[in-house]
């Protein structure tokens, strides 16, 4: 291509088929973008339109109706799936920030290295293989599904999510605040938690949001921990409704009746899950450009 | 209160060119208090300090531990449980084609097929799609443009996967049948294997278009920050020698990148063979390995879905934990595979990590 | 490289997650079950599976069949608006499902339409009584838009479809039965159940028992190798595959197929009778098999004798242990059970269920008087009008 005189001005001519094929594949990279986007409407689309004919007051709180009825509501999921993701947030928070607080504070332990890799090893297994190791390490002791049981599986999803953000927000915190406080005489513990974590704070409570946004939608790991229950409970050990797995038996059921308040549902569970998302982001302010895992 | 003094290294803060620590960019304090100097040398260090700190040590040393115990109790659990299944059926396991449970055999080869097979045709469309947007969000989008892209499609990535098998059972699979398979049987394409068979509807291809939808997120995140991590010389130099935009992307950028995204690709195939909601809704539910896309099939999460709470028999029962092995295993490979490519790209071009 | 700080809280983002945390905790606490009897309180020690507070309400757990789903949806909603004191979830997870859970105690009772088989009854850790509930009819539901109504078909045409070799629906051994009807050139698309299912159980027992090659293809059981088809997850998943693939043709149980407005199919009986699956016909078949259902309460039912029987029929049964771990939730399932098999009938037929015959009402009372927990039988009161002694034998019932 360098056999073209070089003009005066600054551009080269350009053959015609390089142009061609610039502008197709640029035009092909917007197309791809713009593809990108399309599920996302659409989905976002159906759930919103159908679901919002299908909720009501009733649908908040009542609970199902027998098969065949019309009627009911899903209070009972709802309900049921705070109570779990609430016992998962108190089983996974603390081991996911104090296990966090221990990678970042003391990095030159072996030790670390292999919590790093079972880290990254739990994050990559399916969430159903969870489930099933919830039912045989709880539910079959126990002798009962339980609500427990889900939030032990849901803590184990959130515990590696949990891991890295405190991990890395706390190494954020810059070395001469550490420093100032260690030179001042305070002991190592006390700096860590009095120095330390509350500059990080806030991006732990973002990862921790985030973590909960995530496992609020899980339905396989729920399946076989947590079953399900027509009736509303809030004890943590008995079987517990819960949104996702609501919205799945109604899903592949015939009757439309069902079907409605399945999408009803999605849009609830669609809604609560971008709340907390838009919540955990809007909650800091992200100096750190392109940072958001 | 005592000031206590330290030796200070003296050399500058200059935390990612340390010599042991690659990753660790604390203040040169924190590197000397853990170097065996560091820790031989508190001089008055009173009693409740040494405590205080062994303490907060010990404690969070535990709760890290208990996530390594949790990741071996895991897996120990479910090869005890698998014991009698691993024992009768070896290796034959994964290549068996049968899965009888009145007869108990069991093979685990049309899971494993479906699995690979949805997966492979997700990644087929996703890839394009995904490292075209990448490529648009990371060199072509005007400045205001591209925030807003990027975070809806990471809003892609926050619907759960029920909400995707719920509008894919009833909008996409009867949409699917109406505008693409019925046409694709009833032309001459119909005869060929790949496009062989009745159109259901639910399918291996309703599958694959599904999780396309899914890993779709993930491929244009990571591409996009591998392809801004390419340092804008590569771009710039093409450029100077006179390639068209396009050239300059796919001649310097995009080779630049090419571990990173073949990581990225590798991480989305690790998400799409653990996916279980979406498939077990759409795939069909047979456990027959067949290579027409508009035959209904099964994956490994989506048998343990429909079976696992109601296997009475105990080799069933088995079998079923012996997929779930199988499934961790997979899993386990794929996803060590996509963070350790992805690892070194992020050496390679100086980012953290 | 220097570090950027971490971020940083907005100032009004405390007070939002403050304002967050209100609201779930209202949402809580505030909300009032909605057609439900007062609030569960703490579980005592004497109820490893039911919640019972002072207040008494106590909650069994069950699992099993979606077969008699509806009409167990219905009882169980009508039970506890009667006796507000006590609920019950049961979850239709498949036959399969109700044995595996009722073996691991997970469940307080299990609900199968397929029998325990000696081997299952061996490996449970301890005797365990079928109760049969209701009859119900296993349909061939059909979706096929410009089809007959009302499609007649031979037990040979049945077997040819779901063993795969009737391919399409104007194949002869479909269209012989349907004399002039013309029946589009489509493909058949089978759907069958994915996971275990007692539905599968009775329907694969009808197969075998009118076809030879089915017999020696395939067999019988909750979960078989089947040759062609689609799974659909319980009655429900199978329901909504016919309901949404045209050209398909399931076996689901008759409620299913009415309150979903699919078409079913008239099968030629073994009386050589093409007979329509009703309350009436599904009763007809029941009493054919009575004789045998008297000896053995897990005797199968289909292909009865009887003119006007419907070939493929069968009881659902209750699974329950005959010693039950706790006294407290014993005695509510037993009193559930003695309501369910005497005033429960008569809610079946509105939902297209067969009522017990009066032979088996029977031996499910004397199951039901030896039922106990610590050596106690459980029946306060047999029901008013049987004369059954608590202790007489009832061979069948026990495994």
């Amino acid at each position: 291509m360098s056999a073209e005189a070089v003009p005066s001005r600054l551009a080269t001519r350009i053959h015609p088929r390089r142009r061609f094929i610039n502008t197709l594949m640029l035009a092909l990279c917007w197309a791809a973008a713009a593809l990108a986007l399309l599920p996302l409407v659409l989905v976002l689309f159906h759930v919103a339109s159908s679901g919002f004919r299908a909720v009501n007051l009733e649908f908040f709180t009542h609970l199902p109706r027998p098969v065949g009825e019309p009627g009911g509501g899903m209070q009972q999921a709802i309900l049921g799936s705070l109570l779990i993701v609430g016992i998962a947030s108190a089983i996974g928070l603390p081991v996911g920030i104090l296990g966090g607080v221990y990678l970042a504070e003391y990095q030159n332990h072996r030790v670390g290295h292999w919590v790093r890799f079972a880290a990254d090893v739990l994050s990559g297994i399916p969430s159903i293989v969870l489930g099933v190791v919830a039912y045989s390490l709880l539910v079959v002791p126990m002798r009962r599904f339980s609500a427990l049981a889900g939030g032990v599986a849901l803590a184990l999803i959130m515990i590696p999510i949990l891991l890295r953000t405190t991990e890395e927000m706390i190494r954020l915190v810059p070395g001469s605040l550490r420093e100032a406080s260690l030179a001042l005489g305070v002991p190592r513990w006390r700096t860590a938690l009095s120095a330390v974590l509350p500059v990080a704070r806030a991006g732990i409570v973002t990862g921790a949001l985030l973590a909960c946004a995530r496992v609020a939608g899980e339905t396989a790991p729920l399946l076989f921990t947590a079953l399900n229950n027509q009736y509303l409970n809030l004890q943590p050990d008995q079987p517990t409704a819960s949104m996702p797995v609501q919205i799945f038996t109604y899903a592949i059921a015939p009757y439309e009746d069902w079907q409605r308040m399945a999408w009803a549902g999605a849009l609830v569970l669609v809604t609560l899950i971008g709340l907390l998302s838009i919540l955990a982001r809007v909650a800091t302010r992200d100096r750190l450009a392109g940072k958001s895992h | 209160m005592r000031l206590r003094r330290r030796t200070l290294p003296d050399r500058p803060d200059r935390p990612d060119q340390g010599p042991a620590n690659q990753d660790a960019d604390p203040g040169t304090l924190m590197a000397a208090l853990d170097t065996p100097t560091g820790q031989a040398a508190p001089r008055r260090r009173s009693p409740s300090h040494g405590l205080g700190d062994a303490l907060f040590m010990r404690v969070t040393q535990a709760f890290a531990l208990s996530v390594l115990a949790v990741v071996l109790l895991a897996f120990l659990t479910t090869g005890f449980n698998a014991w009698p299944a691993l024992v009768k059926f070896g290796p034959g396991f994964l290549t068996g084609t049968t899965w009888d449970p009145v007869a108990d055999k069991f093979g685990a080869w049309p899971f494993v097929w479906g699995t690979l097979y949805s997966s492979l045709l997700a990644l087929l469309l996703a890839v394009p799609v995904g490292v075209g947007t990448a490529v648009f969000l990371a060199e072509l989008s005007p400045r205001w443009l591209s925030g807003p892209i990027s975070f809806l499609v990471e809003l892609l990535a926050a619907v759960p996967s029920v909400v995707y098998g719920l509008w894919g059972v009833l909008v996409m699979v009867p949409w699917l049948r109406e505008h693409v398979q019925v046409p694709l049987s009833g032309s001459p394409l119909g005869q060929a294997p790949l496009f062989a068979g009745a159109p259901y509807g639910v399918s291996i291809m309703a599958a694959g278009v599904i999780l396309a939808i899914m890993i779709l997120p993930i491929i244009t995140a990571v591409s996009r920050d591998v392809l801004r991590a390419v340092p804008a010389d590569q771009r710039q130099a093409s450029l100077a020698l006179g390639s068209t935009r396009w050239e300059a992307i796919w001649q310097a950028v995009l080779p630049f990148g090419r571990v990173g995204l073949i990581g990225g690709v590798v991480l989305a195939l690790g998400r799409a063979l653990g996916e279980t909601m979406a498939v077990t809704m759409v795939i069909g539910n047979r456990p027959e390995a067949s290579v027409s896309l508009l035959n209904p099939g099964y994956s490994l999460a989506s048998v343990l879905a429909n079976e696992f709470a109601e296997a009475t028999g105990a080799l069933h029962r088995a079998a079923l934990q012996e997929i779930t092995l199988v499934l961790f295993f997979i899993t386990f490979l794929v996803n060590g595979l996509a963070r350790w490519m992805v690892w070194r790209v992020m050496v390679q071009t100086g980012g953290r990590r | 490289m220097t570090h950027s700080a971490p971020p940083q809280l907005s100032p009004f983002a405390r007070p939002a997650l403050l304002l967050s945390a209100c609201a779930a905790l209202m949402l809580t606490a505030g909300c009032p079950s909605g057609n439900d009897a007062g609030p569960t309180g703490n579980p005592t020690a004497a109820n490893p599976r039911g919640g019972g507070d002072s207040a008494g309400v106590l909650t069994l757990t069950a699992a099993g069949a979606t077969f008699p789903y509806p009409l167990y949806s219905k009882w169980f909603d009508a039970y506890h608006q009667a006796n507000a004191g006590v609920r019950i979830n049961y979850q239709s997870i498949g036959s399969g499902g109700g044995i595996q859970q009722l073996k691991n105690k997970t469940v307080d009772f299990g609900a199968s339409d397929a029998p325990l088989s000696d081997e299952e009854a061996r490996e449970m850790p301890g005797p365990v009584v079928h109760l049969p509930t209701v009859g119900g009819a296993v349909v061939l539901a059909y979706n096929l838009p410009n089809g007959p109504a009302d499609m007649k078909l031979s037990p040979e045409a049945v077997a040819g479809i779901f063993l795969g070799t009737v391919k399409k629906w104007d194949d002869p051994l479909v269209a012989q039965a349907n004399g002039g009807a013309a029946l589009p050139s489509i493909p058949v698309a089978v759907a069958h159940r994915s996971d275990g299912s007692g539905t599968s159980y009775i329907f694969t027992n009808y197969l075998a028992a009118v076809s030879p090659e089915w017999k020696r293809k395939v067999g019988a059981g909750k979960s078989v190798d089947w040759p062609v088809g689609l799974g659909g997850k319980g009655n429900e998943g199978v329901t909504g595959l016919v309901k949404q693939t045209p050209g398909s043709i399931g076996y689901v149980e008759l409620a299913y197929a009415l309150q979903n407005g699919l078409k079913y199919a008239w099968v030629k009986n073994k009386a050589g009778e093409f007979v329509q699956p009703t309350v009436e016909s599904t009763t007809a078949a029941i009493e054919g098999a009575a004789e045998a259902l008297a000896k053995d309460v897990r005797a199968p039912a289909v292909n009865a004798a009887g003119a006007k029987a419907y070939p493929i029929a069968g009881l659902t049964y209750i699974l329950a242990y005959q010693e039950q771990a706790n006294a407290e939730n014993g005695r509510a399932f037993v009193n559930l059970m003695d309501w369910a098999i005497h005033d429960g009938q008569k809610l079946a037929p509105g939902l297209h269920y067969a009522p017990l015959p009066e032979a088996v009402a029977k031996l499910n009372e004397q199951a039901l008087a030896k039922i106990h927990a610590g050596g106690q039988p459980l029946l306060a009161s047999p029901a008013a009008d049987a004369p059954g002694a608590p202790n007489a034998p009832a061979a069948s019932n026990a495994p």
